[in-house]
């Protein structure tokens, strides 16, 4: 598996040299923020695109992390060197979108192209995250991914418990878990599965002019009874062993349940490839769990995560008509398919899920069907996304905050009451720039 | 007395051109786009920017997070230039004193200055790993629930040492070859009026040594301000809690992660201005008190 990655890989790089020498092909250049197997990925799709094609020729470029490729971009644009495509993850969509005149949206590139663009084609979990607020695509969601519940089947079966489906059935197993010897749960973004997502699965505002879609938002809601509730509880959790909460870091609070002290674990639909080569045991997959105090029974969506691709404007015309050619490519149901299958992301398109459903694999692998069955959920008015600015900061705040929650060290309203403050501070000065 | 002088008025100038442009370039002229970011309120992609006067600075100053922030610099940078040369002095003498192999000595401990500030974060992270760690389990097992992921006290502590570690060999470098040029005489004489190694070391060879301590301090100053960044990026990222956020850390996460150009800005400024201060300090009042 490995050994056929590094020939892709390899094989991409020839035939860029190759369709480097035939020249008078436009070139596109794709800056990205996929690193290790992801971007051999993205490096296996633009050379499938080279070579269905001769008129363009689409180089992609690993530019770091999400926050870097961003910032790179940024740099790159007020230089005039901007690329055509740039990868920009969900919580600096805000930005971006709200640069008047730095990006082509996506729908009229593809209409203005030749390439009709229909928002029905694609999957409703991703249709808006990335629109403006009257459903039109800005940008193209590329790597969507979801939070899931992952858990060890044989810690589960130890303790004689279920996958719990709500918050209420996990205080019931929590106990049994730890008579069994594990941590119940650890979780790996607090503010995008804990924050964000928590109010998409409750249905809850999450800020003000329609959580930013209408707007430049002002006013962030999550000092909220129902956050202040679940954080205490979830204090409560640790406190009591049935919840491990390791700082900050992704990989930190991963690592626990891939050594088998802890029993679940909510990460990322996009984690099941990496997951599946590191945990040494048989895990399932499930929904995030939701409060049935809070929803009264209803089973929301939750958000996609990730990040879509933005086209820079001011670019010739040959080149857009690339990009549009690029997006087609994407968006077809054999390449979502493909790209499903060996990242784990969700298709965005669907006609791919329809694909992936009829080629069984799914019989397979049914826990890669989690995270875009979850998208697929009952959606109502808070589900669409948020779009809030300088969020990237945002979620430092709230990172700083739950720290101190979870070391004991500042009580919980006083956390949000840091978390609102400082939020609203954020969210006005970016408001203050856009005008 | 007639005054030597170049006969071309142009090849002096010629001559430092090249250190003038390197200054210029990197120094003068970020500097200046920073004073000047620093009075904007901009959106990142540069399309719309206005004067907002002091606004920015008033804005970070104001908060709390900013505040604390500063504080932790103040003490963290304290901490790792008087430990670093402190350690660094003790070897230094105790190298100096070693007749017998003192070259093997002197490898072993300057061969850590060639590791790199986000290496020896990497280094730190492993060893401070709560499965992996060695000196995680070491610490833990010495009865100290330590736990660097969530407590500042305990993270702040890795990053010191970390820190630290990093900068003794360059230290002992300075302090040895400082040692080595006290001359022999005045050694000999002190040895024979005086028999206490401590106090021949007080009076005679620490004072001999101020130029080199004054120098080694300085640039420790510097290091523990802004050099720490690498092993600060690599082992917390300011974490739990913001906690170990330095100032030069903040400057990065709010301009080059947040997007936030005035006010990383205006911090940038405050940085520059508190440096410029303590180092002005540092020349006014410990200087006079040295003897070249």
């Amino acid at each position: 598996m490995k050994a056929t990655k590094t020939l892709l890989a390899a094989a991409a790089g020839l035939a860029m040299l190759g369709a480097g020498a035939a020249h008078a092909a436009t070139e596109i250049t794709f800056w990205h923020a996929m690193g290790g197997g992801l971007g051999e990925t993205v490096n296996a799709i633009a050379k499938d695109f080279n070579a269905s094609q001769s008129e363009y020729k689409l180089t992609p470029v690993y530019k770091g992390g999400y926050e870097e490729t961003m910032t790179a971009g940024i740099a790159a644009f007020r230089a005039n060197e901007a690329p055509n495509i740039i990868q920009i993850f969900d919580a600096g969509a805000a930005t971006i979108i709200n640069a008047k005149g730095a990006v082509y949206p996506v729908a009229s590139l593809l209409n203005e192209n030749g390439v009709p663009f229909h928002a029905e084609d694609y999957i409703a979990g991703v249709r808006y995250f990335y629109a403006d607020s009257k459903g039109d695509m800005i940008g193209m969601p590329f790597n969507s991914s979801t939070p899931v519940l992952y858990y060890n089947k044989d810690a589960l079966a130890k303790a004689g418990v279920e996958p719990p489906k709500t918050w209420e059935e996990f205080e019931t197993i929590a106990p049994k878990l730890k008579a069994a010897g594990y941590i119940a749960l650890s979780q790996s973004h607090t503010p995008w599965i804990f924050s964000e997502n928590f109010h998409s699965r409750h249905n809850l505002q999450m800020a003000n002019e329609n959580n930013g879609f209408d707007g430049v938002a002002t006013e962030i809601k999550y000092n909220n009874e129902h956050m202040r509730m679940h954080f205490s509880k979830a204090r409560e959790w640790q406190q009591a062993g049935y919840f491990g909460y390791y700082g900050t870091k992704w990989g930190d609070n991963q690592k626990p349940f891939i050594d088998q002290e802890v029993a679940m674990w909510l990460g990322s639909s996009g984690s099941f490839g990496g997951l599946k080569s590191a945990a040494k045991f048989d895990f399932g997959t499930t929904n995030l769990p939701y409060w049935n105090s809070i929803t009264k029974g209803e089973d929301y969506t939750t958000f996609i995560g990730g990040a879509a691709l933005f086209a820079f404007s001011g670019k010739d015309k040959a080149e857009n008509e690339g990009v549009a050619q690029f997006f087609k490519f994407l968006t077809k149901p054999e390449t979502q398919f493909f790209w499903h299958k060996e990242t784990g992301y969700v298709p965005i398109t669907n006609a791919a899920y329809t694909l992936a459903k009829e080629t069984g694999y799914y019989k397979d692998e049914p826990d890669a069907e989690v995270g875009i069955q979850q998208l697929n959920l009952k959606s109502a008015e808070w589900n669409k996304g948020y779009r809030l600015g300088y969020y990237v900061q945002i979620r430092e705040v709230m990172n700083r905050e739950y720290d101190q929650i979870f070391a004991g060290t500042k009580s919980v309203e006083d956390a949000f009451a840091a978390i609102e403050d400082g939020s609203n501070k954020l969210l006005a000065r970016f408001a203050k720039t856009v005008q | 007395m007639k005054r030597q002088q170049f006969d071309h008025i142009s090849l002096p100038y010629l001559l430092i051109a090249p250190q003038l442009a390197i200054i210029m370039i990197f120094f003068v002229w970020p500097a200046a786009q920073a004073i000047y970011q620093s009075f904007m309120l901009e959106d990142p992609f540069g399309l719309a920017s206005q004067f907002v006067g002091f606004d920015n600075f008033r804005e970070v100053v104001s908060s709390d997070h900013y505040a604390t922030s500063a504080v932790f610099t103040l003490v963290f940078s304290a901490l790792v230039a008087f430990l670093s040369m402190a350690i660094a002095l003790l070897l230094a003498v105790k190298a100096d004193g070693i007749i017998h192999g003192q070259s093997a000595y002197k490898i072993m401990l300057t061969w850590v200055y060639a590791v790199a500030p986000a290496v020896a974060g990497m280094i730190g992270t492993f060893l401070f790993d709560r499965s992996i760690g060695s000196l995680n389990h070491l610490l833990n097992a010495t009865g100290w629930p330590f736990n660097p992921q969530l407590d500042v006290f305990d993270a702040s502590f890795t990053v010191i040492l970390v820190s630290v570690w990093k900068q003794v060999s360059v230290n002992f470098i300075y302090f040895l070859a400082g040692l080595q040029s006290i001359p022999r005489a005045v050694r000999e004489a002190a040895l024979i009026d005086c028999r206490n190694g401590f106090r021949r070391f007080w009076t005679v060879t620490l004072p001999l040594l101020a130029p080199t301590g004054f120098f080694v301090l300085v640039i420790n100053i510097t290091y523990a301000f802004f050099d720490t960044f690498g092993v600060i990026d690599t082992m917390t990222r300011g974490a739990p809690g913001g906690g170990t956020a330095t100032l030069v850390y903040k400057v990065y996460q709010d301009g080059f992660l947040g997007a936030d150009l005035g006010g990383s800005s205006a911090q940038s400024v405050i940085l520059m201005i508190l440096v410029l201060a303590l180092t002005v300090v540092q020349f006014r009042v410990l200087e006079k008190r040295i003897h070249y």
